[in-house]
């Protein structure tokens, strides 16, 4: 039990879920971990200030954290990231859809038995 | 027991996924409703545009065919159907419903369309509040396009009470649609906020169709789905007393587990406890799931608060044009020559002192992730990939320069490095959209109910 006791340092894709959706210029993505078990983890790791520097190089003003305990779900809202929103942006993705798998790319450190391996999909 | 189908969820959805919805509400009995929602927040700019060249249209392009398949049966069936189909034109709409009506030998179908949402006529922007979310968008003194508020689910309650088969609106809450069957099933009051969230809770999980079935979910090896070629559409189960299970249609790919009916959730929501919709405020905050059988999920938990005092309004404003070019090159040293690429477009846009918004892609090293300035890939430090795109997009007020920027990255074809090829540009017309908060008095929604040949 020791070896998946190990902490390891991996994506935020290999714990978690999330999908994102805009609204005007303001962005959100939910974050929810696989096992309820990472989600305190997570809740140290994932701050507003790490997701906010994630999206510094596209000016985002603020990152607020709303957390749902009960259904072991965060929801970041990121302001002023979309350069314009859907209809001012350059950007290919307007919508800011992508960005999902921007926040995913974040490294977190949970121990081994958390993270999760490709092929082992949880569809019941 | 009241159930209630999706059959789209954005304009450009699949148009073969209501059919098997439909026949899954017959198979199971009992009252029943399909909703769909095809307007987005630019979508009736467009079709303002659209219904400047040809009066007659400005109506979802897909009506049509979205309909064809399931509008005799839901007919037969008593299946009522509400649709956003109308966008800058509901009353083309229903015209060309009733024309469809006709051709399937429905010339009795009763046709409701609510309108009253197209506040152009008259709106003053400057004595009204921006809708938070948008503080940060300039739009300048462009001119309007279109401007619409968001109404609730109460007109078309009136026009189901009024004995349509079918209701076309244009600009209403999303989960709106789905609220009005229920409200009209269950006689919901007003005021009633509990029942009223249950209601546009059920709308906001089916709004977006296949993404709470599997659709924006499925990431191959972490989250599978069975068939995502052909994904079932959603179906709501509501009871009296308030139990809401999410479901989808039967013989069809897709998923509802709790983990895809969390992500639709919290999906365009910001603060949990307070999502607004033009008939109650949600608190999700109580919100819990249980799954409670095969692609069932159970949803618990759901509050209603008062709705907001102001309707949401969205202007959209003429906002100059979009010039975009693509060119590919691939194999060794292709990402030195991609970088050449892109410095050599920039400098061509300053000796020509084409000054517009612009912006340099390298799809293949990083593109939507990226800021305008390309911060992404001029830091990129990783292997060579074997293919690049490289993309200038550019925006301005006056077409010529627009184009003449695009065209560029076309001159390439000769001028460009080694091994460049596939080019392609293009120009399109850009909108641009604020949103405000409007006085439900200044608002006054109408409705009509008539048989399809009336509407003729």
């Amino acid at each position: 039990m020791a070896e998946l006791d190990e902490l390891v340092t991996v994506p935020l894709h290999a714990v978690a879920h999330g999908r994102a959706g805009d609204k005007g210029n303001r962005l959100n993505v939910s974050v929810i971990p696989y096992e309820p078990e990472a989600y305190a983890l997570l809740a140290e790791q994932v701050t507003p200030e790490r997701v906010l520097a994630l999206f510094a190089h596209r000016h985002a003003a603020k990152v607020t954290r709303y957390e749902l305990p009960l259904l072991h779900a965060f929801n970041f809202v990121i302001d002023d990231v979309l350069e314009g929103g859907v209809n001012g942006s350059l950007n290919l993705d307007g919508h800011g859809k992508t960005n999902s798998f921007r926040l995913l790319g974040l490294m977190v450190k949970v121990p081994r038995r958390l993270v999760r391996s490709p092929k082992l999909s949880t569809t019941p | 027991m009241f159930r209630i189908g999706n059959g789209a969820g954005f304009s450009g959805d699949r148009i073969d996924a209501a059919g098997p919805v439909v026949d899954t509400l017959i198979a199971r009995g009992g009252p029943a409703a399909m909703f769909f929602e095809v307007l987005g927040e630019r979508t009736v700019a467009l079709a303002q545009l659209e219904k400047r060249r040809d009066p007659a249209r400005g109506y979802e392009p897909m009506l049509e065919r979205l309909l064809e398949p399931i509008l005799e049966k839901c007919a037969r069936h008593g299946i009522s159907i509400v649709g956003n189909f109308g966008a800058a034109n509901p009353a083309g709409a229903a015209r060309a419903i009733a024309r469809l009506a006709g051709r399937l030998g429905l010339g009795s179908l009763r046709i409701g369309v609510v309108e009253g949402d197209d506040i152009r006529e008259h709106i003053d922007l400057a004595r009204l509040d921006v809708y938070e979310a948008d503080a940060a968008l300039d739009q300048g003194g462009s001119e309007i396009v279109s401007a619409n508020a968001y109404l609730d689910a109460q007109p078309m309650v009136e026009a189901l009470r009024a004995g349509a088969q079918i209701v076309v609106t244009g600009r209403c809450g999303d989960p709106s649609l789905a609220l009005a069957p229920l409200i009209h099933h269950y006689g919901w009051a007003a005021d009633d906020w509990n029942q009223l969230a249950l209601g546009s809770a059920v709308g906001h999980l089916l709004e977006c169709g296949s993404q709470v079935t599997g659709g924006v979910y499925y990431d191959p090896g972490f989250k599978d789905i069975p068939d995502p070629a052909n994904i079932g559409f959603p179906i709501a189960e509501v009871s009296a007393d308030g139990r809401i299970v999410i479901t989808k249609a039967d013989a069809t790919g897709g998923v509802v587990n709790l983990q895809v009916v969390k992500e639709q959730l919290i999906y365009e929501v910001h603060d949990p406890a307070n999502y607004i919709t033009p008939d109650v405020t949600l608190d999700f905050s109580g919100v819990s799931l249980r799954q409670e059988g095969s692609d069932r999920v159970e949803v618990l938990g759901v509050r209603g608060k008062p709705a907001p005092e102001r309707l949401k309004a969205t202007v959209c404003f003429e906002g100059g044009w979009l010039g975009e070019g693509e060119i590919s090159v691939a194999g060794p040293n292709c990402l030195a020559r991609a970088k050449s690429i892109a410095e050599v477009l920039l400098e061509r846009l300053r000796r020509r002192k084409l000054k517009l918004h612009t912006r340099v892609d390298l799809i293949g090293i990083a593109s939507v992730h990226d800021d305008d300035s390309g911060t992404l890939w001029r830091s990129y430090t990783g292997p060579e990939p074997a293919d690049i795109r490289v993309r200038l997009a550019v925006a301005g007020a006056e077409h010529d320069d627009v184009d003449q920027a695009a065209r560029e990255v076309l001159a390439l074809l000769c001028c460009g490095p080694a091994g460049s090829g596939g080019a392609r540009w293009r120009t399109t017309q850009r909108i641009r959209t604020q949103s405000y908060l409007v006085p439900r008095a200044s608002v006054r929604p109408r409705v009509s109910v008539k048989s399809a040949g009336e509407w003729l």
